[in-house]
């Protein structure tokens, strides 16, 4: 089960920062961390991060551990080293302003699991 | 396709400039996708340099990567100047970490550098002399799937 940037959009009702014309694109996996070094320990390829982390290395993290988008929680937005950055390496960002614990509850149950 | 075809690419890594932590293994990854490196492999080596290019970053005053590609492997040699590490076994076990609070606040520093590192090669070597410096080297097979196509 996936889901398209479309509509997690819709169920976080999230603010679209990087990425306007990329909202066709899916997720099929989601990881939720503040810790980089567990996104790159335990993430999966081509899935959605949701973090509290909104600086550049949570971009980078993203392009390294093939992320394809990232959601901003907590109502944090991303500096602008970040936007820079996700915009020359085509990551979307988007943020919300749900707390991560009901951010990834909410994704979870419209079925966009871990593995 | 020449078995012994090589290529090799020598980066300088600045310790302490947290805004370009990551450069380096970025430019890396774009170029093992030029080649058309097979994506998994491309994340493994992505990884692994991205979390040995934070380490100096982090830890070290300087250090040099130095990254070369055959048919067979990805091969990593990452050496540092710096305080080095006393004791390699405890700094390999996961959840150990000396990282300062503002290393934290990026997101690192959790203890899981070292052991990722492992976790995402297929031959890790480390060595470090206190006071001098850190070496630290890994190899990441190609032909696990002897797919090579000649």
């Amino acid at each position: 089960m996936s889901l398209r940037l479309e509509e997690v959009k819709e169920i976080l009702e999230c603010e679209v920062v990087v990425g306007e014309d990329q909202l066709d694109l899916s997720v099929d996996l989601g990881c939720a961390a503040d810790l980089m070094s567990d996104v790159l320990a335990f993430s999966q390829s081509g899935s959605l991060l949701l973090t509290g982390l909104a600086n550049e290395q949570a971009v980078r993290t993203a392009d390294i551990a093939e992320v394809k988008a990232i959601v901003f929680v907590r109502g944090k937005k991303p500096n602008s080293e970040a936007i820079k950055l996700a915009e020359r390496r085509r990551i979307p960002l988007l943020c919300t302003k749900f707390y991560m614990y009901e951010a990834a509850g909410r994704l979870y149950a419209s079925n966009l699991k871990s593995r | 396709m020449g078995s012994e075809a090589q290529l090799t690419q020598e980066f300088e890594i600045e310790g302490g400039n947290l805004s370009r932590a990551g450069d380096v293994s970025m430019h890396i990854k774009s170029t093992l996708r030029a080649i058309g490196v097979p994506s998994d492999s491309i994340r493994r080596a992505s990884i692994a340099c991205y979390e040995a290019e934070m380490n100096v970053v982090m830890y070290a005053r300087r250090g040099t990567l130095c990254f070369s590609i055959s048919p067979q492997r990805i091969s990593v040699e990452v050496a540092d100047e710096g305080e080095g590490i006393p004791d390699i076994e405890l700094a390999m076990q996961e959840g150990y970490s000396t990282a300062s609070e503002e290393i934290r606040e990026l997101g690192f520093g959790a203890g899981m550098g070292l052991p990722n590192i492992k976790k995402n090669t297929d031959e890790m070597e480390l060595s470090s002399v206190v006071d001098q410096g850190t070496v630290l080297k890994f190899n990441i097979n190609l032909n696990k799937a002897g797919a090579s196509g000649g």
